[in-house]
């Protein structure tokens, strides 16, 4: 892992590549895929199969008594998430746009059968199809491709034809009927975290799309007032107004609510710089943190491999979005800068948020860590990401 | 699609990205900066949570010392139950919690199934007992009744019964071996307390909740010694309790025996022979009260002369040491501890506070020698001596004529004394003491150890006191202001005794040299003191410290600490004068106050030297007194309100000397029947295997000694009833009916006329009672 920083330190972005590029420097392929991503994204994914199988090796209530039931799995989620990304390159930006409007109603349909008795719960989030083989599907995770993706084309359609300079209004309002369709039917489940994931995605993609301040700061007035109306309405959960009460004061009830917090501020605490060593943690070992391969997962990292770890992880992702960012900044239509500030935006606040409730300075949600978390739909959907900046990234000009 | 160049987007685009960007960077490093908070700055602190959060402590209780008596008998041991336990951790790794198992335990223990199962829950607000209320990880105790047999078939079937130990464990047993109760040598142990568990956290030896603490006596003396290490087993569990594996084991580490100095025997007879004398004491007429003797309270030392080791030390009332075992309950405490319960918890060997009488007069001697009078003197033993109005008298006016200090020993002579004493006082500026006064009758009996510790191995020793000038200063400061207010003039006797405190109770007065000198007024003394003092002269002048253990022996038997005899002064005395007052004191033996007790005794073989003290208390019956010694040993016996020192208490040592040298009533001695003739100087075996090698010790000694009433002491009933008992004495007073060992001291001069002005005798206090003047 720490090899494939090093090849993006190496081989970084620019016209002096590292030599072992040049062996497809013919090809163009491989000359113009973004590798820093795609390595970063490999190398999180192979720590995230590592810490999962150090969180589930003992759960013998979980793992069916196997200790590699969900390294393995983990395994064969990424290499279905690699699969998806290179589908993504093959049908190309192009071909992917045209795909925008299939994609878009797809997901709809999946979220809607999430309502009907196909779906099933987890955690209090009615937020799953149960599948054959012990798989499940999580709909929302694809949802917030298909939001970026279905508004990206509304907005852009007449910029990049070279109509206007900017999405007017009628644009940017079915851009956000389009967005705001899924995401009554994800807050039914109700799958707050997935919601407000898609808020600050929305807010990404009219930041991008270049869409008036008046819709910028509309929205977000209109964010704080839906805020206080679910709150007032009693639209949330008490699990999930528990959460948040167990932010703001963690002692509130260390056995209860607080627990999760509680316990996962000591796992990362108890790292210091170095950690106990990869499978070492007592509190992994343990078993005091809950959902500890998926949501909880960077306790483990931060436990078991410390301080250095804890920045490993946050850096590959830091370097996955700086990226991202310079592919939004430099693709040539405003249809690929969308999709890039949207993905930046989707991972972003999944990482802060994620990253942040086992920091304690965020309250808990149920989000996945991108790429590192177990869970088969959400590596999915982050590798097919992975798949659209690498297509926006491949259809930039040569030149540039 | 058009290709839009780069350059034709539009600046609020390319400006929103850079904002968007920069809100990203900063984002990662707002956790970059809480990891480092976090894990690097906090670290250690969550480290410790962490590992508070998942180790668990399994604790092996480590098994007390037994506390031996000279030969090996023990005193305090441990009794040995068998005692069925299951490991709960053990129990929730089977299929079905255990349950197979227990039912299967059930049945060898003979108990119900339900029963057991309903044992080894663990208790919460929904769980009724029985249920367990300890550490979950800690063995439970299923039972501590099983039987061998039992036991066996549990550990002979032990793939039949995982999870499940039968072992022995310990309680803490006071035997009383031959009836010797030793209880407040002893002590008792009684649970630790959060405070002791706080305060011992991070010593090397820290208490467990479990553990019982020594209180008092040698439990308490020597707790760290006699208990041992615990053992700890620290476990790594998880969440829900299941040991993930052995971390580190410690062995317990069983306590040290402590070897005493105690003879039981001996110690059983002393006690029996202290209870005795009071009970006879009861049985006696005092004139002076009109009623029996209460002897509500007594104490005996025997103590050996050459070492200061204590051979029996008994306290009266007593108690039972077992109620402490396994919780006290409130009733037993509220026996030993209320108001009506004359404190039995007491030692009052060591404890006991009262005035001397007569016993202190060894000091006195001592100190007129020192202050540069001649042993021979002569000295006028006048039948009073009056000091301005005042009139000290000797004992029922008797007048022995001129006679030496020895011989005022053997016949107690008060006046003698008293003389001395003033004249001295007179010295020293009388009134208007000088600056540097020598103080000698004051100074000296510092220099006998009293007014401070012994220094015995033993908790809570008193100090008593010696009432010099500065004693005075201090004590009339600290109550001047209670004197002044109820003090009265012309009022009753105790207004009037306040009111001349208040005036002049600061000062040293002639009539407080006067009491003092014969071991009256405000001094208080411990027998334990006393017993030191008598065998300091036994022994040519060494004050040892007192000591009751002798080694400290290890389990195994390996490591012997042997606790070495050691002096804390020598008597200022020289060999010469001691040996004068070592005669006088045989005098007193043989054909002095105490001859009538020692009728028959065999003199030429065994020396006996003794001391009888009868003291004057206000407000309550004479304080029995008497000390003696022999080449080996010191006995001094005290009874509170019991009478006369020889009167009360010289039976009852003379029946201890008989135990001690196997001296019959004829004055016979059977060596087969002495218990000790000489010290015990060997140490009792311990073997490696922790068993002691020690003589059986079967039955009650103490009758076997016991004296037959002799003819002697029939004749003290109607001469013995009063401080001025059984004295007859003439000048040459013949063994059989002997001096009075008992004097009191003042019969008031003036009258109703005497003046304010008079220096006056020391008054006692209104508020307490003690001491008052007397002698014997």
């Amino acid at each position: 892992m720490t090899g494939g920083v090093n090849s993006f330190q190496v081989s970084g972005y620019g016209p002096e590549r590292a030599g072992w590029t040049r062996v497809f420097a013919r090809d163009g392929l491989a000359r113009r895929l973004d590798w820093p991503i795609l390595l970063a994204a490999l190398a999180l994914s192979l720590l995230g199969s590592l810490l999962v199988y150090s969180a589930t090796r003992n759960r013998t209530e979980l793992n069916q008594g196997d200790p590699y039931y969900f390294l393995v799995r983990h395994w064969l989620n990424t290499g279905i998430g690699v699969a998806l990304m290179i589908g993504a390159l093959w049908l190309g930006h192009r071909g992917l746009r045209t795909a925008v409007p299939l994609l878009y109603g797809a997901s709809v349909f999946l979220i809607l059968l999430v309502l009907t008795p196909l779906g099933s719960t987890i955690n209090g989030a009615h937020s799953w199809i149960k599948l054959p083989g012990g798989f499940s599907l999580q709909p929302s995770e694809f949802v917030k491709i298909t939001i970026i993706l279905g508004m990206a084309m509304l907005l852009a359609a007449r910029v990049d034809a070279g109509d206007k300079p900017y999405p007017d209004h009628r644009t940017v309002l079915q851009a956000l009927g389009l967005a705001v369709v899924p995401m009554l039917i994800v807050m039914l489940m109700p799958d707050l975290g997935s919601v407000m994931v898609m808020v600050i995605i929305v807010l990404g993609v009219l930041l991008a799309s270049g869409a008036s301040n008046r819709w910028i700061f509309g929205l977000l007035g209109a964010g704080a007032a839906g805020a206080i109306a679910v709150w007032q309405l009693g639209i949330l959960d008490e699990y999930q107004i528990n959460r948040f009460a167990a932010f703001a004061n963690p002692e509130l009830d260390p056995a209860g609510v607080g627990y999760n917090t509680n316990q996962a501020r000591i796992a990362i605490g108890s790292g210091g710089l170095t950690g106990s060593g990869l499978f070492q943690g007592s509190q992994t070992t343990g078993q005091f943190v809950p959902e500890q391969q998926t949501d909880f997962v960077f306790t483990v990292a931060g436990e078991e491999l410390g301080f250095v770890g804890g920045a490993l992880i946050i850096g590959l992702l830091g370097i996955i979005l700086w990226r991202a960012c310079r592919i939004a900044r430099d693709t040539t239509d405003l249809y690929g800068t969308i999709v890039a500030a949207g993905i930046v935006s989707w991972f972003a606040f999944q990482t802060f948020e994620n990253i942040g409730m086992t920091l304690g300075i965020m309250p808990v949600t149920g989000l996945p860590l991108p790429f590192v978390s177990y869970g088969g739909s959400s590596m999915f959907a982050t590798w097919l990401a992975v798949g659209l900046l690498q297509s926006l990234r491949m259809q930039r000009p040569m030149s540039a | 699609m058009t290709n839009i160049p780069e350059t034709g987007r539009s600046p609020r685009v390319q400006i929103r990205l850079v904002v968007i960007q920069v809100l990203v960077i900063s984002l990662l490093g707002t956790l970059g900066g809480r990891l480092w908070y976090l894990q690097i700055r906090e670290g250690d602190q969550y480290a410790k949570e962490a590992s508070g959060n998942h180790v668990q402590q399994v604790v092996q209780p480590a098994v007390r010392g037994s506390i031996l008596d000279a030969r090996g008998v023990p005193l305090a041991d441990n009794e040995t139950r068998l005692v069925v336990s299951a490991s709960r951790t053990d129990l929730m790794k089977m299929e079905d919690d255990g349950k197979a198992v227990l039912t299967k335990l059930a049945g060898v223990l003979g108990m119900k199934p339900q029963d057991v199962l309903m044992k080894v829950r663990l208790c919460n607000a929904e769980t009724p007992q029985p249920c367990w209320n300890g550490s979950p990880y800690q063995p439970i105790p299923i039972t501590d009744e099983a039987t061998p047999r039992q036991a066996l078939q549990i550990r002979e079937r032990a793939e039949d019964f995982p999870g499940i130990t039968a072992e022995p464990q310990a309680l803490r047993r006071y035997p009383s071996p031959g009836k010797a109760n030793t209880a407040q040598v002893l002590g008792y142990l009684s649970p630790v307390t959060d405070e002791e568990i706080q305060q011992a956290q991070d010593t090397d030896s820290p208490y467990l909740r479990s553990d019982m603490v020594g209180r008092s006596g040698l439990e308490r003396q020597y707790d760290k010694q006699l208990r041992g290490k615990a053992g700890v087993t620290r476990y790594e569990v998880d969440k829900l309790g299941r040991v993930l594996g052995q971390a580190e084991a410690d062995p317990a580490e069983p306590g040290a025996n402590l070897v005493t100095s105690i003879d039981s025997r001996v110690q059983r007879i002393a006690e029996y022979e202290l209870n005795e004398a009071m009970k006879e004491a009861r049985k006696q007429h005092d004139r002076n009260t009109g009623r029996n003797y209460e002897a509500d309270s007594g104490a005996v030392v025997v103590m050996e002369a050459k070492t200061g080791r204590v051979v029996a030390m008994a306290s009266n009332p007593t108690y039972d040491p077992n109620s402490w075992v396994g919780g006290i309950s409130a009733k037993d405490y509220a026996k030993l501890t209320g108001k009506k319960s004359n404190y039995p918890l007491l030692n009052r060997a060591i404890q006991g506070l009262s005035a001397p009488g007569s016993i202190f007069k060894v000091i006195p001697t001592a100190a007129a020698i020192k202050a540069g009078y001649t042993f021979e003197g002569p000295y006028n033993c006048s039948s009073a001596y009056s000091i301005g109005g005042q009139v000290f008298k000797n004992f029922e006016s008797q007048n022995h004529g001129p006679i030496s200090l020895g011989r005022a020993l053997e016949v107690s002579c008060d006046t003698v004394f008293y003389a001395l004493s003033h004249e001295e006082w007179k010295r020293d500026g009388g009134n208007k003491p000088k600056k540097n006064p020598n103080d000698w009758f004051y100074k000296v009996a510092h220099q006998f150890g009293l007014g401070e510790e012994t220094g015995i191995d033993l908790p809570n020793e008193v100090t008593g006191r010696v009432p010099d000038r500065q004693w005075k200063a201090d004590y009339w400061k600290a109550n001047k202001d209670a004197w002044c207010k109820y003090g009265k003039k012309g009022g009753s006797y105790a207004e009037q005794i306040a009111y001349e405190n208040c005036l002049e109770g600061n000062r040293l007065r002639a009539g407080d040299s006067v009491n003092y000198s014969i071991g009256q007024g405000d001094t208080l003394v411990t027998p334990i003191q006393m017993a030191t003092i008598y065998a300091a002269i036994a022994n040519g002048g060494t004050l040892y410290d007192p000591t009751v253990g002798k080694a400290v022996i290890s389990p195994d038997g390996k490591t012997v600490t042997e606790i070495e005899p050691k002096a804390h002064g020598k008597l200022p005395t020289s060999k010469k004068t001691l040996k004068q007052i070592d005669e006088a004191l045989e005098g007193v033996a043989t054909r002095g106050t105490a001859a009538w007790r020692f009728g028959g005794w065999p003199q030429d073989k065994i020396p006996m030297h003794a001391k009888t003290g009868t003291a004057e208390v206000y407000g309550k019956q004479t304080t029995s007194w008497f000390a003696t010694y022999t080449e080996d040993y010191a006995i001094v016996m005290t009874i509170s309100q019991g009478g006369t020192g020889s009167g009360a208490s010289g039976p009852a040592v003379r029946n201890i000397y008989n135990a001690l040298y196997g001296v019959s009533e004829d004055g016979e001695i059977d060596s087969k029947k002495a218990l000790l003739p000489t010290p015990q100087k060997t140490l009792p075996k311990v073997r490696t295997d922790g068993t002691i090698t020690s003589p059986k010790i079967a039955k009650d000694f103490a009758k076997e000694f016991r004296a037959t009433p002799s003819p002697d002491a029939e004749a003290t009933t109607p001469q013995g009833d009063d401080p001025a008992d059984p004295q007859q004495a003439g000048t040459t007073p013949s063994p059989e009916n002997t001096n009075r060992d008992t004097r009191r001291g003042r019969r008031r001069g003036g009258g109703p006329g005497r003046g304010g002005g008079h220096p006056r005798g020391r008054a006692p206090r209104p508020r307490a009672a003690r001491p008052e003047r007397t002698a014997s």
